[in-house]
């Protein structure tokens, strides 16, 4: 028990300690009304005077806190928070042993702020990484479009829409809302009625992400069904160098503008929209080119000509590249009863400039396809062409002319100092052919011997490049695949059709080298169709799957 | 093209199917193409549906030639022939003018092969499918080495990718393929039996769709497909792979080989007096052997080794080789893999299960086959 001088002077302490303390500070009494309440408490909630009920003048929060205080203390609930007065507060309650309890409330309004501001940057960051990463993952234009259109409208806005610049007359257009996004082409549009964007799209002059009035904005620039637009921004890709296109960014009416910083939010998002964009572009076009160049040199198609089964398969050395210094090609007759010519080569060296000159072979060859009567003369003339030009590179070919005589097959090969190539008869005897001459394009004059041929129904001759013959690998993983192992294969193969017979030596010149490295592989095969006798010659041909 | 040979009575619809089969079969099996593309075309105006005619017929010829393989009555080369006449068939079908072209309507999809795989029919006949179906199809055939599909995807953004795998053995680069893949954003859905029968290995390796066979894909596909997301790393598919078991044992593969080889031929002199062709089979035999274990150590899946075991053992007897003569394989095999403890385990399994089939099996009966195993 104390005496009231002791509880006195206690008061007297407890009140300047309550007065001085830094936080807003309320007693409240077991019956419900405000005790005491400093006067920091007193500036937030000028009625709290004592005596008043806390009902009456405490915040409903509070209330609520306080209510639930008496009735069951939580031991480790984090503390109510709310606001008074307009600014956040944090309420700790101390209990006294009277039963009264002191509430001291601590303003964590700017932490709260920050802890906001920290949530949204995190957010951002997040979402921003997760954008990069979806970006670059396509190098393909539409896709990388639509990917930042569904971007921007689930994050951004409440629909986006990315135009790419111009190629030709057509506006591409990506279209997003919550829903999805969809592409269009669109003619006749005028870039030019939205204020920025024919610049955005154009790269030049420099133009900054600007508001345009959504009355003013065009039909085609706000998604279908999309109701009235409140706001709407344009904001620019930036690109490689090169100009990647625009963002348009919308608001529905009820929903609120943009604000200054989601507007440079979404700047940093153009930024890299526009240079995954300008890269799928960039990517586009030089395929493009790639594309246009290469097809000259890659491998053409086969199939039957003439009644003669024609097939052929290629692998080149590098396993990203369609092209290298195998090669072969075919020449269809013109007529049935004329021949048709079939040209398998390799040119020293690998990749794309051996490639190069593949395809001035083949050139050449084509341009003296006239002369085709006579092998030798076309090697001796393919020679000097070979010699006068700035390559100083050669090549090994072997070529044959076949044409359809009744139910057989007649062949002129000539070797050029390549491997001979093989005949494989019906009953699977395999057996090299009689051709031998010179390697073209170093020496000045060369000589070659071609050889008379004729393959009955089922039977094939074998074109092989060295990378065939001389792959290294098999089981042990370091042994030639060699002639004999090649015989032996062929030796199987009497009878098949053309395009089997040159997908299993593939098949077995591949699985053989397994992961080692390789050099290019070309093998072409003729063989003359068996059970042909019911088939006129050069009835239904049929497209080949080569290459 | 006339129909020199139409069928001799009406037959009803149920009977068409085995009906062209067995022409169709008759006809690959002699290696005659007029007559194989004279029974399809017979088949389409008997009013046989272009899919049924793919699938149930060129289909059922192609996975019975894989049985008669595997029976010892078809040579490898045998199968390339009728496989090359399937093929020609399916483009003739392609162009017929009964089938006329469906407009694509729905979406582009690329068919494709794994890298090292040479069974392109399952992924040619998928094709064919989807473009009746009204799929635009860009289809790649076999061997695509994955720049080439990652280069394709790029340039022609397909709604997905249908990548096709026949060899378990090739899983390990499935699962390349189907991660370049989908790291272009790009889903894929996968088939063919190296995925397993109930499509396990299509899961554990991460691929957004399976599909058993060609029809149940085109049914899949009537509903999207979702992308993964972009963050997936491929590791997280197989954590087992951080013991670096089958990293190990795939660089070191071409020494285990010589390794068990070198060991058989200490055990069985006899070995070192076969010819060229059949030191070419032993070696390659054992070459399998450790293929298979490397994929099953990729995997984690001792079902899969096993699988092969029992599987070869039914080869072997087909070919009048004692599927015992595994064993010893198994033990050199063990031997020179004593430091690698999941490899060790999974060959202790898969001994196990191969003596139980051994002791369970009678004389060499028509097992059922795996279509799963190399060809």
């Amino acid at each position: 028990m104390v005496n009231s001088a002791e509880r006195s002077a206690d008061n007297a302490w407890s009140d300047a300690a309550l007065h001085a303390a830094p936080y807003p500070v309320l007693v409240a009494d077991p019956v419900g009304t405000v005790r005491r309440a400093n006067e920091a408490f007193g500036l937030l909630v000028p009625d709290a005077v004592e005596g008043s009920a806390l009902c009456e003048v405490l915040p409903d929060w509070l209330l609520l806190a306080h209510d639930r205080l008496s009735a069951a203390p939580a031991p480790h609930a984090p503390p109510p928070r709310g606001e008074v007065a307009g600014r956040s507060f944090e309420a700790h309650a101390t209990r006294l042993p009277e039963g009264e309890v002191v509430w001291w409330l601590t303003d964590d309004t700017d932490v709260r702020l920050a802890e906001r501001r920290l949530l949204q940057e995190r957010n951002r960051t997040a979402f921003l990484a997760r954008a990069s990463n979806e970006l670059l993952s396509s190098l393909n234009l539409d896709r990388c479009m639509e990917v930042a259109g569904r971007l921007a409208a689930a994050h951004l806005a409440d629909a986006a829409v990315v135009i790419a610049p111009p190629r030709g007359r057509a506006l591409s257009v990506v279209s997003a809302d919550g829903t999805g996004a969809h592409s269009r082409q669109l003619t006749g549009v005028a870039p030019e009625s939205v204020p920025g964007l024919a610049e955005a799209l154009r790269g030049f002059p420099p133009v900054p992400s600007r508001w345009i009035d959504p009355a003013a904005a065009p039909e085609w620039l706000v998604p279908e069904d999309f109701g009235p637009v409140g706001a709407m921004v344009v904001t620019p890709l930036p690109g490689h160098g090169v100009p990647a296109g625009a963002l348009v960014l919308l608001r529905r009416a009820h929903h609120a503008a943009f604000s200054e910083s989601e507007e440079s939010f979404a700047r940093l998002f153009a930024a890299r929209a526009g240079a995954a964009m300008s890269a799928a572009r960039l990517y586009a076009e030089q395929a493009q080119i790639t594309e246009t160049l290469m097809r000259e040199l890659l491998p053409p198609r086969v199939g039957q000509v003439g009644g003669v089964e024609f097939a052929a398969r290629y692998r080149a050395a590098k396993d990203g590249e369609r092209v290298g210094g195998d090669f072969y090609d075919i020449h269809p007759a013109a007529a049935p009863q004329d021949e048709s010519l079939v040209v398998l080569g390799d040119v020293c060296g690998k990749g794309l400039d051996a490639a190069v000159l593949t395809g001035k072979i083949r050139n050449t060859l084509h341009a003296l396809l006239p002369l085709s009567g006579d092998h030798v003369r076309m090697l001796r003339l393919l020679n000097g062409a070979l010699l006068s030009s700035h390559h100083t590179r050669f090549a090994t070919l072997v070529m044959a002319s076949a044409r359809r005589r009744a139910d057989r097959v007649e062949l002129r090969v000539t070797c050029a100092g390549h491997p001979a190539p093989l005949v494989v008869r019906a009953d699977g005897r395999v057996a090299e052919v009689e051709t031998h001459g010179n390697l073209v394009g170093v020496l000045p004059e060369i000589d070659a011997v071609t050889a008379p041929l004729i393959l009955a129904p089922g039977e094939s001759l074998v074109l092989f490049t060295d990378g065939i013959t001389e792959s290294k690998g098999g089981p042990l993983g370091d042994e030639l695949f060699g002639d004999a192992r090649l015989r032996r294969a062929l030796a199987h193969c009497a009878g098949m059709p053309a395009e089997a017979v040159a997908e299993h030596v593939q098949m077995l010149a591949t699985e053989w080298v397994g992961v080692n490295k390789h050099d290019d592989m070309a093998v072409v095969t003729v063989t003359a169709p068996r059970g042909s006798s019911r088939r006129a010659p050069g009835g239904t041909p049929t497209e080949g799957h080569g290459a | 093209m006339t129909t020199s040979s139409a069928p001799p009575a009406p037959l009803t619809a149920g009977d068409q199917v085995p009906f062209y089969t067995s022409r169709l079969w008759e006809a690959v099996r002699a290696g005659d193409e007029y007559a194989a593309g004279t029974g399809v075309r017979d088949a389409l105006t008997d009013g046989v549906p272009p899919e049924t005619l793919l699938l149930d017929v060129i289909g059922g010829v192609q996975r019975r030639v894989g049985a008669e393989w595997a029976a010892n009555r078809l040579s490898v080369a045998q199968e390339h022939a009728a496989t090359a006449i399937n093929e020609r068939v399916i483009a003739l079908l392609a162009q017929h003018p009964d089938v006329p072209p469906v407009p694509p309507a729905r979406g582009r999809i690329t068919v494709a092969c794994v890298d090292g795989e040479w069974h392109a029919l399952p992924a040619r006949l998928l094709a064919e499918v989807l473009r009746l179906r009204g799929w635009r199809v860009d289809y790649l055939g076999a061997q695509v080495p994955a720049p080439h599909l990652i280069a394709h995807l790029h340039l022609t953004n397909p709604d997905l990718v249908a990548l096709s795998s026949s060899l378990v053995t090739r899983l390990p680069a499935a699962h390349a393929t189907i991660t370049a893949c989908q790291a272009t954003g790009v889903p894929v859905l996968v088939g063919g039996a190296a995925f397993g029968s109930d499509g396990r290995h299509a899961r554990q390796l991460g691929a957004d769709a399976w599909a058993p066979d060609a029809r149940q894909a085109a049914e899949r596909l009537r509903r999207p497909l979702t992308r993964r997301k972009a963050d997936h790393q491929a590791i997280d598919d197989l954590p087992h792979l951080a013991d670096q078991e089958y990293t190990l044992a795939a660089r070191g593969s071409r020494q285990l080989v010589r390794e068990v080889l070198a060991g058989l031929e200490s055990r069985f002199p006899t070995l070192l007096d076969y010819d060229d062709v059949q030191r070419d089979h032993t070696a390659q035999d054992v070459a399998h052997l450790v293929e298979f274990l490397t994929a099953a150590l990729y995997t984690d899946d001792t079902e899969l080794f096993s699988g092969f075991l029992v599987w070869t053992a039914d080869v072997l007897r087909a070919r009048a080789v004692p599927p015992e003569s595994l064993l010893p394989a198994l033990d050199l095999l063990e031997r020179a893999l004593r430091d690698f403890p999941r490899a060790v385990g999974l060959i202790t399994r898969s001994r196990q299960a191969l003596s139980r089939a051994l002791r369970a099996s009678g004389p060499p009966a028509a097992r059922q086959l795996d279509p799963g195993q190399p060809a």
